[in-house]
């Protein structure tokens, strides 16, 4: 037994050791990149509700259905469908930088309905406490808005963040590499 | 202090447009307690919103310290909501932080410096009587002490006026009581003008100098606290001061009774108006005077109290008793079976 799994290693791993690297990088870059697209859509999302503060109908609607349409495409069938613009973005539609745009695309709108869901719990009381305090919208959005919902926030991104590797895996049909790349 | 002119306000709603206030006014003066009592939908707290413009009146003006709010740019009505603090039935403080930060962190947002935060949050906790407990989260507190939290939040930004939302609805009795002796002594010591909505009587009995009476969307009564308890108008407005005395007789012995007699509710200001002025009755008339039920509560300046007597003999002779009463500063009410209304007698 022993002797196989050095077999294995001596024959994969440096293959192993490189995909776990492209994986974590892939991840890593999409998450980041999803948060800092999700976050603010998620907050533009309630603020623009019926009756929030900066209540618009025409942006909410656009933004719903958006992001509706776009989770409710199988991530594989995404992938091959914004071929064209992930080629616009980054030159080129394969490799690790050719997933990244496909992952995000497919993970900001999800982290900005999971944000839109934590920011709504937050108690409509404590932001017109803070409105009658004369504070500023923005102030309120970061430091009470998003202050109080952190943890749905988080929770939401682990599901999110579970959703991601998931997706990764289909990467490897683009050569984005990674771990599953090489379990093919 | 606080001058509301004309207040409309119609909501939009699915089924159609509820007119929540209809040309409403009400002027508050600098260092007085108001109070606005309504019941459940009568439109309190859309008007108390309307105050530091939360709610935006259709039509009317909103004048605090003589400043048109309504005219202000975004900025400017940032400026003016400083000095307008506010405390609600439901505290409002922040569950991720605990007292010293719920204090603390409105006021860094306004641009003090962190010294100065410091010294007003300890000022102000102490004023409410909360030193201890400064990191203590709000889920960790009763409701009475989050309403301190929530007092201090508002005094630190040191507000000319303060308006409170059923401040002390979600709190027992005693709790109550402590909350409102707290708000009589900000009001004394700082001079805050204070307006304040509630749905119970004794809220008004106890701190408020003038009163409005609210029913669907327009106030149909006010006066100052005296004033609308002498002499109650409105049907809504005697149902709420009956709320603070029980004298319910049930209609086949208030039938007998005024068989023989006449029954009425006396009301005095003053713990030893009521009884001596009974006793002359009885010496001066020829009726017997007997007293069915009572209660004297204290308002904020003076005590109050009620009698529900029985006044038995000639038909005459009562008529002149009860005008008697009257002259001793006594407000006389006749009390007749099945009558959900007190008629007025003379
Ligand atoms: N945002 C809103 N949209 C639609 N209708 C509203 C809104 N706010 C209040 N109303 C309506 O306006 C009327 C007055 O409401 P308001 O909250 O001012 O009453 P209230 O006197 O404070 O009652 P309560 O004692 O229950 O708090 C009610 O009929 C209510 O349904
Ligand atoms: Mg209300």
């Amino acid at each position: 037994m022993k002797v196989r799994i050095d077999e294995f290693l001596d024959l994969w791993g440096s293959d192993l050791w490189e995909a776990t690297i492209q994986t974590f990088q892939m991840v890593g870059i999409s998450l980041a990149s999803s948060i800092v697209i999700g976050l603010p859509l998620g907050i533009l999302l309630v603020l623009t509700r019926p009756d929030k503060a900066l209540a618009n109908k025409y942006v909410y609607q656009v933004l719903d259905v958006v992001i509706n349409i776009i989770r409710s495409v199988p991530f594989i069938i995404l992938l091959f469908f914004i071929l064209p613009f992930t080629k616009m973005i980054v030159g080129t539609s394969i490799g690790v930088k050719g997933v990244i745009v496909p992952l995000v695309v497919y993970t900001a709108p999800y982290i900005a309905r999971l944000m839109e869901t934590a920011l709504l719990e937050v108690d409509r009381g404590v932001l017109e406490a803070y409105e009658a305090m004369g504070i500023k919208t923005r102030h309120i959005i970061w430091h009470v808005l998003v202050r109080e919902s952190r943890s749905s926030i988080i929770l939401g991104l682990t599901i999110a963040t579970i959703g991601l590797i998931g997706a990764s895996a289909m990467a490897g049909l683009v050569g984005g590499g990674g771990l599953w790349t090489s379990s093919l | 202090m606080i001058e509301l002119v004309g207040i409309s306000k119609t909501f939009t709603a699915k089924k159609g447009s509820i007119h929540a206030l209809k040309n409403v006014s009400i002027s508050v003066k600098k260092g007085e307690i108001y109070g606005v009592i309504g019941y459940s939908g009568a439109g309190k707290s859309t008007l108390i919103r309307c105050v530091n413009l939360l709610e935006k009146p259709n039509t009317g003006s909103v004048k605090v310290n003589n400043v048109d709010l309504t005219k202000l740019s975004t900025g400017k009505l940032r400026e003016s909501r400083g000095k307008i603090g506010m405390i609600f039935q439901g505290f409002n403080l922040l569950k991720t932080a605990t007292v010293f930060e719920n204090i603390a962190l409105p006021l860094k947002l306004t641009g003090l410096s962190q010294n100065e935060v410091e010294r007003r949050v300890t000022k102000y906790l102490s004023i409410v009587g909360r030193e201890e407990k400064h990191h203590a989260y709000p889920s960790e507190l009763s409701g009475g002490q989050k309403q301190r939290v929530a007092i201090a939040r508002a005094l630190a930004h040191e507000p000319e006026v303060l308006l409170s939302d059923e401040a002390t609805s979600a709190l027992d009795p005693d709790t109550t009581e402590a909350i409102l002796d707290l708000l009589l002594k900000i009001n004394k010591e700082f001079g805050i003008t204070i307006l304040l909505i509630t749905h119970e009587m004794n809220v008004i009995q106890r701190i408020c100098d003038r009163v409005a009476v609210m029913e669907n969307g327009e106030v149909i009564e006010d006066g100052t606290t005296r004033e609308i308890f002498t002499s109650p108008k409105h049907q809504t407005t005697k149902r709420f001061i009956n709320s603070l005395f029980s004298h319910q007789i049930p209609d086949k012995i208030l039938l007998n009774l005024n068989k023989t007699g006449q029954v009425a509710t006396l009301s005095f200001f003053g713990e030893s108006s009521g009884e001596p002025a009974l006793a002359l009755v009885s010496k001066k008339f020829d009726v017997y005077p007997n007293i069915l039920s009572g209660s004297i509560t204290r308002l904020k300046e003076e005590s109050f109290g009620q009698l529900l007597i029985h006044l038995k003999g000639d038909a005459n002779e009562i008529e002149k008793a009860l005008r008697f009463l009257e002259q001793q500063h006594v407000h006389v009410e006749g009390v007749r079976v099945s009558e959900s209304k007190n008629r007025r007698i003379s």
